[in-house]
């Protein structure tokens, strides 16, 4: 009796063991092929120069291009999503009755859940064309299209973590706005979200990680040219899609080309470990100031 | 105007501006079904679900696409479901103070923000390469089903904290060892919230096409798999390869495709809704 029930208690222990086990097994992948790819590459070009070209027979190695084509993606994909999703987390909260809510969430929950390749298709086929009716110059892979639709893609993320922060804020607070005479909308930005900001930051923070970490949508629609700009007209190409295309390609395993897909990969690790650590550093300094 | 009317003027807007926001994404949405629809629904017939693929787009089919999907989909759940929810029960009933449960914690929270791409690297030097399992259908779950564990983990928690003490103690009063209490009890009382997150694991893994691609998953694989150690491809690196392509019958073929995707991610997520509200009114504490 007391042997199986040790056994049991073993084995439930050795799963939960297994995901330090995933964490140890990315970052020595991440970490083995990057540092064979940078015996051969400095650390300085990879840094500094402005170039990203592995693929080509003149290799230059730069992030850069890759690293400013995800910025873009991410920063639209943002601007998109924040007015939105903000204002959507204080209507639902401060203006809509309990019943609109219970209807809209689960409405709005299925955005996320729609496979990214979908979005994609949409991007490509959908927005593109129409923002070309608009923008003449608009090329046929852009980041601006990408970044949008990958926008509405996040908007339940940071209308739904942004609402939960300010729901948690004490209804007390709202009473004492209402009570000096101030309207739903005085309220909602004189004092709920203020005392909201650190979860609805911490939905921002996850909501770009999740926007640095997205693929398909950007392999899909914002083109595969690594290119140092800032213009969202253009083709650029992200951090994922380089991952992608080398991919999808016939790199021989071992050669510096294939090294390449693990030192984008361990940039992108970088960036996206940084952002939720944040968050959950902001999470845990502020979470019950409330209580 | 007096400025009390100013500011009530100005709460009116917002309000508006609200429902705008709330239903744009609601609008975007439905342009985006609708526009599929009338892309793809013309081509789905019986020919389209069980042709091979093919380099002319009129005879191209998605068999070998929806087999390996489904595959996949057996295959992560064999190895998430009890590995998620073996961890799960541990981290919630057994390690709930030491500090290798706080460790093991944070790590799981880090591990469900990391990009789904990275997941495909880490498949593709462990099971591919170092496990020599190649570009199959063992290796592409095995990759899924790490990509998920986060999220099984997570949702087994919430559906067993959502289990009151007194059912325990009543289990232990009665004599019962702690094994016992978890088997007969607690799992029983959360099974429904396990099995929701699960399915909803599941509709994400479904949808997946980075972490495959990345591992070498095919887009052209000329038979449908029938055994896990058999190359593979699935319905969203299909839909990938034919949105690639140049041709306008590729884009019909592209969009007819993801109607079945889609079709496949709502069942899941239809599933998940309602054994969710099932079990949330069966159970009253």
């Amino acid at each position: 009796m007391k042997i199986s029930e040790k056994i049991i208690e073993s084995l439930l222990w050795l799963s939960a063991a297994i995901t330090i086990l995933v964490t140890i097994g990315i970052i020595w992948v991440l970490l083995s092929e990057s540092l064979a790819f940078f015996s051969e590459v400095s650390v300085v070009e990879f840094l500094t120069d402005t170039e990203w070209t592995p693929l080509f027979d003149v290799k230059r190695f730069g992030i850069l291009p890759l690293v400013s084509g995800t910025f873009l993606t991410t920063a639209i994909a943002i601007a998109v999503a924040l007015p939105i999703g903000l204002t959507i987390a204080i209507y639902l909260n401060e203006y809509a009755d309990a019943r609109f809510r219970a209807i809209i969430k689960p409405l709005l929950e299925i955005l996320a859940t729609i496979p990214t390749v979908v979005y994609g298709f949409f991007a490509l086929t959908v927005v593109t064309p129409a923002l070309q009716q608009i923008i003449p110059g608009l090329a046929g892979f852009n980041a601006l299209s990408a970044g949008m639709v990958m926008g509405i893609m996040i908007i339940p993320m940071i209308s739904s973590l942004s609402e939960d922060a300010i729901s948690a804020v004490p209804k007390s607070l709202r009473e004492a706005a209402y009570g000096m005479g101030a309207t739903r909308l005085q309220t909602s930005f004189g004092v709920m979200v203020p005392a909201a900001s650190s979860g609805i930051l911490v939905s921002i923070i996850l909501a770009i990680s999740r926007a640095v970490g997205e693929t398909m949508i950007v392999a899909i629609a914002a083109g595969q040219q690594p290119r140092l700009t800032l213009n969202p007209l253009v083709p650029i190409e992200t951090i994922t899609t380089y991952i992608v295309q080398v991919s999808l390609g016939d790199v021989p395993h071992g050669s510096l080309e294939y090294r390449t897909i693990f030192a984008a990969g361990i940039t992108l690790f970088v960036f996206t470990f940084a952002l939720n650590n944040i968050s959950f550093w902001i999470k845990r300094k502020y979470q019950e100031k409330y209580d | 105007m007096t400025n009390s009317d100013r500011n009530r003027l100005k709460d009116k807007a917002f309000q508006v501006f609200g429902i705008f926001c709330t239903f744009i994404g609601l609008a975007v949405l439905a342009i985006f079904l609708i526009d599929i629809l009338i892309d793809g629904l013309g081509r789905i017939n019986w020919e389209f679900l069980n042709n091979l693929p093919s380099r002319r787009a009129h005879r191209a089919g998605i068999y070998t696409a929806w087999i390996g999907t489904l595959w996949i989909l057996l295959m992560t759940t064999v190895i998430a479901f009890p590995l998620g929810i073996a961890a799960g029960i541990y981290l919630e009933e057994y390690g709930k103070k030491s500090r290798m449960a706080t460790l093991l914690e944070i790590n799981i929270a880090n591990l469900a923000g990391v990009p789904s791409i990275i997941y495909g690297l880490l498949g593709l030097e462990i099971f591919v390469r170092l496990m020599a399992l190649g570009g199959s259908l063992l290796a592409g779950a095995l990759t899924l089903s790490l990509l998920i564990l986060p999220i099984v983990i997570v949702t087994t928690r919430e559906a067993i904290k959502a289990v009151p003490r007194s059912i325990r103690d009543g289990s232990f009063a009665l004599g019962a060892s702690k094994w016992q209490t978890v088997w007969h009890q607690v799992l029983p009382a959360s099974f429904g919230g396990i099995l929701t997150g699960v399915i909803l694991a599941l509709s994400r893994a479904v949808g997946e096409a980075a972490p495959l691609i990345v591992i070498g998953a095919l887009a052209y694989v000329p038979f449908a798999p029938a055994s896990p150690m058999d190359e593979f491809t699935v319905l969203p690196i299909q839909i990938f390869n034919w949105i690639s392509r140049p041709q306008a019958a590729f884009t019909t073929n592209a969009a007819a495709a993801i109607i079945v995707l889609l079709f496949i991610t709502f069942i899941l997520n239809g599933i998940a809704v309602y054994l969710r509200h099932k079990w949330q009114k069966r159970i009253k504490w």
